[in-house]
């Protein structure tokens, strides 16, 4: 590769185990250094893209606090909280996969790359049967809109477009994710990550615990609210 | 470089620790939600969100571990996000304080 002539003109030697040294940076420390830095401004700019839906939903919230508790109802309590406990399973094996690789344990790393996959499906198929169910209830938004004993129902409309928008767009990130890991999984399997050299599975690491963070607030704003029936009697 | 970003290998057992809490955490807060504290409700949840989130960040996402840029980029990151939400909020929360037309 190109880096070698790169290294030798830094007047540096070659660290075997390390991968390759681009040209632009002074030594492996500052290329690891930079890539989680690039990683983390990539993150930033997910937090304002999820933030902007966060805010749509607090404004509306605000307006229509029966309409939210109302139609809020209407998920699955308990199918919600079984479902955050899966995905933080899938978290935990995505760490155990980091310290995995760098440990340089490449059948452990696989193990817990497939486990996180596994996890991350089975949170996609407990969200398919939450949508299928809500769509053969009329409970999305639209024409055939109907919430049975919802308090308002033009209102409940905003509940369940936010509702769909945010969970929609939580799950197209771990679909995406899923593509990402099935080339990690294919790349560890084929011994392209040692312990000094593990940044793709660290990096993939901070996407897959942004999206579990997301998770964390989608849980209790969309799930939990008023699940006493305060507002309701 | 500084010394924050040496090789840094997170033992498993806070991992775990990590993961018990928030399983923990998860069933609390729904359990929480299903009794009647007023508008309290909100504020536990969400305190609970974020301690959660925290847990994740400065432990799954090694941030506790990180060089001070990193810690810095993700403050500012939370910075920037609060603006987006509060400042909008402001307005919301105070519109009906002025009596004019509109929420």
């Amino acid at each position: 590769m190109a880096s070698d002539s790169a290294v030798a003109s830094h007047g540096t030697h070659a660290h075997p185990g390390y991968g390759e040294l681009r040209h632009h940076f002074e030594n492996h420390e500052q290329q690891k250094d930079a890539s989680t830095i690039g990683m983390w401004v990539f993150l930033l700019t997910e937090l304002m893209f999820f933030g902007g839906l966060f805010l749509a939903y607090f404004v509306y919230r605000q307006w229509y606090p029966a309409a939210f508790a109302s139609a809020s109802n209407k998920t699955d309590l308990w199918l919600g909280a079984f479902n955050t406990t899966v995905l933080i399973c899938s978290s935990l094996t995505m760490a155990m996969a980091v310290h995995a690789a760098s440990t340089g344990k490449r059948i452990l790393l696989v193990g817990f790359l497939i486990a996180t996959l596994l996890l991350g499906g089975a949170f996609l198929g407990v969200k398919a049967y939450e949508y299928h169910d809500k769509w053969v209830h009329h409970e999305f938004p639209g024409e055939h809109f109907e919430c049975e004993g919802c308090a308002d129902e033009v209102h409940s409309q905003l509940f369940f477009s936010l509702y769909f928008g945010m969970t929609g767009l939580h799950a197209s990130h771990m679909i995406i994710g899923f593509g990402i890991l099935l080339v990690l999984i294919w790349q560890a399997w084929h011994g392209k990550f040692t312990e000094k050299w593990y940044t793709p599975i660290e990096l993939f690491g901070l996407y897959w615990h942004f999206v579990d963070i997301v998770w964390i607030f989608l849980f209790p704003l969309l799930y939990l609210i008023d699940r006493s029936g305060r507002s309701l009697l | 470089m500084n010394a924050h970003s040496e090789h840094h290998i997170v033992p498993k057992r806070v991992y775990f620790g990590v993961f018990a809490t928030l399983i923990v955490l998860t069933w609390v807060t729904a359990w929480i939600s299903t009794k009647d504290l007023g508008p309290l409700n909100i504020y536990v949840a969400l305190s609970i969100a974020v301690f959660k989130a925290s847990l994740v960040l400065l432990f799954f996402m090694h941030v506790k571990y990180g060089s001070k840029l990193t810690k810095f980029i993700v403050c500012i990151g939370i910075v920037w996000l609060l603006m987006l939400l509060f400042i909008a909020m402001i307005d919301i929360w105070t519109r009906s304080w002025m009596g004019v037309p509109g929420r």
